[in-house]
């Protein structure tokens, strides 16, 4: 276990030290999310009523969006890892008394981790500061503030073991660009990154909300936005648990019988 | 003790013809050819030998290398390590070996050297104790001293390529695999290199093979060569027997080369 806790370590510490990509990860995403705001609130004043979610809860949905943007946007894989396959490198990683899956695992939350926390603060900050609809509300109670957290690492650790799959399957197709572009831009729709969940119709949201990609994002923002509380928590929480055991153990299979049969790139 | 028995390696490649037509006509339909890498390979390698593990580009030394390290499995034959077969448990095997790719680099890009020390030592979980003597050893004989806080990143080949074989040594190693560790080297990284490697081998007996095209560094390191060409072992003996009268050494691998048609 220490082994992997120094990978977290090393790829951690390695993360905090990018200043100017922080900077201008937080400058992004505040024009970011001012863009959608304003979007929104035009739909809103249309009609007000047609929305499931009020547009207070939307804005502060879209401000912890932006804020924890690193922790569950697919996108941001590690090339790294994509290239150690591509490359060759990972002959290297596999001469080490280490399981490759946990290993990237541990890697890639330590990414994430450490790209969030440099970036998430002045962020909520900010929003917190903004005038009423238009900022960030507080959390409807304590209990859902620590529901929020408890989800937030859920889906946190449901997309890495996403991300995980398109690493392993990296091994066989050898160039990454394919798979990518799919799985990345299913995320994206799926997981409620361009439009929350609840504003697609209720029977595509029903199903939707049963894939693995509502148990990402989908279920910390709504909690902390009071638009899931009480019985309606049940099932999506547990659906995040069946998700981030499913993933895992089927990508670390996948991966010890990618390791077993893969030929290295490059001389 | 190592040995290998006709073990076979071979691997599909995609080929077409160059132009368009071509590439569009190979969407469709690839043709493979099958390329043998490794066809029927065998030989033994005593504890505490240092052996050179010699041929021309494509000969199959690293696929030899990477079965022997256990990131390959071969198609088929047999492999024995110290007691294990290297593919079969990948974890117990790889504790007790040491590799440098010449080519690739196994330092964190953006850190100080030490830190991916430290990784290693908790990777291979090497007691306190042993971790300091050792990096207090590969320290002063490689003089690593200034380099060690310096991010890799800002280390030149030679400097580099002295903490990659630090690192691999950090876990005490019998056994050494060094897949062309000298490449890209000025004459005194390469002999500095060079000097350190015998000196491992006498005061530690590690096993060490060593694939090269340097035809210098097998004259320095070794005294028993195995020749690879085109899959096959072709020659496995000692340079005094391949020299002939005052011709250098590679004037006489380049000989071997041309007479095995490789």
């Amino acid at each position: 276990m220490k082994k992997y806790l120094s990978f977290f370590r090393i790829r951690f510490l390695m993360g905090v030290q990018y200043r100017a990509a922080a900077l201008a990860g937080v400058v992004t995403q505040f024009v970011w999310g001012g863009m959608e705001i304003l979007i929104f609130k035009a739909f809103y004043e249309a009609n007000a009523e047609a929305f499931p979610m009020t547009f207070q809860a939307t804005t502060s949905y879209i401000w912890l969006q932006q804020a924890f943007l690193a922790f569950f946007m697919a996108w941001m894989m590690e090339s790294e890892i994509f290239d150690s396959i591509v490359n060759g490198n990972i002959a290297y990683e596999l001469c080490r008394p280490v399981r490759i899956y946990s290993m990237w695992f541990a890697r890639s939350v330590a990414n994430r981790l450490s790209k969030g926390v440099l970036r998430c603060f002045p962020i909520l900050i900010f929003a917190a500061f903004l005038p009423a609809p238009y900022g960030m509300a507080a959390p409807e109670s304590i209990s859902s503030f620590l529901w929020f957290l408890l989800t937030m690492v859920l889906g946190l650790l449901v997309t890495v073991s996403f991300c995980m799959l398109i690493y392993v399957l990296t091994f066989f197709t050898i160039s990454p660009q394919g798979l990518r572009i799919f799985f990345v831009s299913m995320v994206e729709f799926f997981a409620g990154s361009v439009i929350p969940l609840p504003f697609f119709p209720d029977k595509i949201r029903t199903i939707m909300e049963l894939l693995p990609f509502a148990a990402m994002q989908n279920v910390p923002l709504r909690i902390y936005s009071g638009d899931l509380a009480g019985t309606y928590l049940i099932k999506p929480i547990v659906l995040q648990v069946i998700w981030l055991i499913l993933l895992t153990v089927f990508g670390y299979f996948l991966c010890r019988y990618a390791e077993k049969r893969v030929s290295l790139q490059g001389g | 003790m190592i040995t290998m028995k006709n073990v076979c390696k071979s691997y599909k490649v995609a080929r077409r013809n160059a132009g368009l037509k071509q590439a569009c006509k190979s969407l469709f339909h690839r043709e493979y050819e099958t390329i043998h890498a490794l066809s029927d390979v065998s030989f033994t390698i005593g504890d505490g030998e240092m052996v050179g593990y010699i041929g021309p580009n494509g000969a199959g030394k690293s696929s030899t290398i990477k079965i022997l390290s256990g990131i390959l499995t071969p198609d088929s034959g047999t492999c024995d390590v110290n007691g294990r077969v290297p593919w079969k448990n990948r974890m117990q095997h790889v504790k007790n070996i040491g590799v440098v790719f010449g080519q690739k680099s196994q330092l964190w890009w953006d850190v100080p050297v030490i830190d991916s020390f430290e990784l290693l030592r908790d990777i291979y979980s090497i007691p306190e104790e042993l971790y300091h003597t050792n990096l207090e050893e590969l320290q002063e004989l490689l003089d690593l001293k200034q380099l060690l806080r310096t991010p890799t990143r800002q280390l030149s080949l030679g400097q580099r390529m002295r903490c990659e074989i630090a690192a691999s040594l950090l876990h005490s190693p019998d056994l050494l695999f060094l897949d062309e560790p000298t490449i890209g080297l000025d004459a005194v990284s390469k002999l500095a290199v060079r000097e350190f490697i015998l000196k491992r081998n006498e005061t530690h007996k590690t096993t060490v093979i060593l694939t090269t095209h340097d035809m210098q560094d097998i004259e320095a390191l070794t005294k028993r060569i195995i020749l690879i060409g085109k899959g096959q072992i072709l020659l496995d003996g000692s340079l005094g027997d391949i020299k002939e009268g005052n011709a250098t050494i590679d004037e006489t691998v380049a000989q071997l080369y041309r007479s095995y048609n490789i």
